[in-house]
């Protein structure tokens, strides 16, 4: 099967049903998409498909055939940092980080909808993104100052 | 252990009779249920292949056909919340869709998904049963109220495929959901009431999502004092691990004076 990671083609010969976060992980070793509940509740393995937030943990990779994905490591052009993930470094939106990867994905792809976003706004776009240090208010202001 | 075999088809008429001819087969859309029980194993029979009809072209889309909105059963909640025609003709479908999960649930649910899961918290069904909606599949309608047969049992054969949903128009309905956060919850409540022609239908309170019949009936008779009464008596709610049957009787009361008074301040 085909489809296209962080703008590159991958051709891979995996069984179509595997989940699609075990695909990144294991067979593509990009680990910077973490499983967390494994059931689709708390988002740490977020990626986008087709420009979407989706839980990667519920996505049968056969079904991403054609389509393009783009994981955390597929935000950054190189070495440069979206502004994005500046502003996560710069509020100190990041504790422990297992879920930084699902909420930066979360919030691009939020910022991408809507250029203006109020702090509400962004506590609903991420709702389903789960931070078990509790650290929200950072986060949320890390993604306000990226709206306009 | 033997791969679960994954079946990708190119149309319609190609997956009804792949679906057909293909023992053991699962259908799989948005992958929302389906795919966590078919990694923890959980799925019984276990399944020996899946059917994805995530993409297929004849399965998406919110179309108005004369006298109805039509529904692709694998449109995703949020292409169904985006549509101008659900704005418009379905509010309370959208006010539904926007309960559900978050963002990457909304983009991979859909209805087909939550009515052939039949799971008696289904966030959209009790609308479906307030709109009298019809789910079409492969060979026939079915009519919402014959739908669900049982604890997550449908009037579905078993190579049977819902292709659309249905909604007739120039019906006001009024949805509410209780559940512990605002974002992200599964219900204890869910209810959807019409008020002309009466349907009171409620998720969460029994072992399908149900049609207060009782309750529905004194409606009918203008008495809404008789509907909030009756509504205890048609619903069988249990103690469970996000709620008690005590309050979900109670709070069943409660939410259904309120949309009926949302009615009337309209």
């Amino acid at each position: 099967m085909r489809f296209t990671l962080n703008g590159r083609a991958v051709s891979l010969d995996v069984g179509g049903t595997r989940r699609l976060l075990d695909v990144v992980r294991e067979d593509l070793h990009l680990t910077g998409t973490k499983e967390g509940c494994g059931e689709g509740e708390c988002g740490a393995c977020s990626v986008l498909i087709d420009g979407q937030v989706v839980d990667s943990c519920l996505i049968a990779v056969g079904q991403v055939e054609g389509r393009t994905v783009t994981t955390v490591e597929g935000l950054a052009d190189g070495g440069r940092l979206t502004a994005l993930q500046q502003a996560f470094i710069e509020q100190g939106a990041a504790q422990c980080g297992i879920c930084t990867p699902g909420m930066l994905l979360a919030a691009h792809a939020l910022l991408q909808q809507s250029e203006h976003l109020t702090a509400d706004d962004v506590r609903e776009g991420l709702a389903g993104n789960l931070c078990r240090c509790t650290g929200y208010t950072k986060i949320i202001d890390a993604v306000v100052a990226c709206a306009k | 252990m033997r791969e679960v075999k994954f079946i990708r088809p190119t149309s319609l008429a190609d997956a009804v009779q792949m679906y057909r001819a293909t023992p053991g087969c699962r259908l799989l859309a948005g992958g929302t249920d389906l795919m966590v029980m078919l990694h923890a194993r959980t799925l019984r029979p276990a399944p020996q292949a899946v059917l994805d009809l995530w993409s297929l072209a004849e399965l998406k889309g919110v179309r108005r056909v004369q006298d109805v909105v039509e529904i692709g059963a694998a449109e995703s909640y949020t292409g169904i919340i985006a549509s101008r025609d659900v704005q418009q003709e379905l509010p309370a479908l959208a006010a539904a869709a926007r309960t559900i999960g978050a963002a990457q649930i909304q983009n991979r649910g859909t209805l087909g998904g939550n009515l052939a899961n039949a799971s008696p918290a289904g966030d959209t069904l009790p609308v479906l049963l307030a709109y009298d909606a019809v789910v079409v599949t492969d060979r026939r309608a079915i009519p919402i109220d014959t739908f669900f047969t049982g604890y997550r049992q449908t009037a579905l054969e078993s190579d049977e495929l819902i292709t659309a949903v249905r909604f007739p128009l120039g019906r006001q309905v009024a949805f509410r959901k209780v559940g512990t956060r605002a974002a992200q919850a599964i219900a204890k409540i869910v209810m959807a009431v019409s008020r002309q022609p009466a349907r009171i239908a409620i998720g969460s309170v029994a072992e399908v999502p149900l049609r207060a019949r009782r309750a529905e009936a004194a409606l009918e008779r203008e008495d809404v004092d008789g509907a909030v009464a009756a509504v205890a008596d048609d619903i069988r709610p249990i103690d469970d691990v996000r709620s008690t049957a005590d309050y979900r009787r109670a709070v069943t009361r409660n939410v259904l004076r309120e949309l009926l008074g949302a009615f009337a301040r309209r």
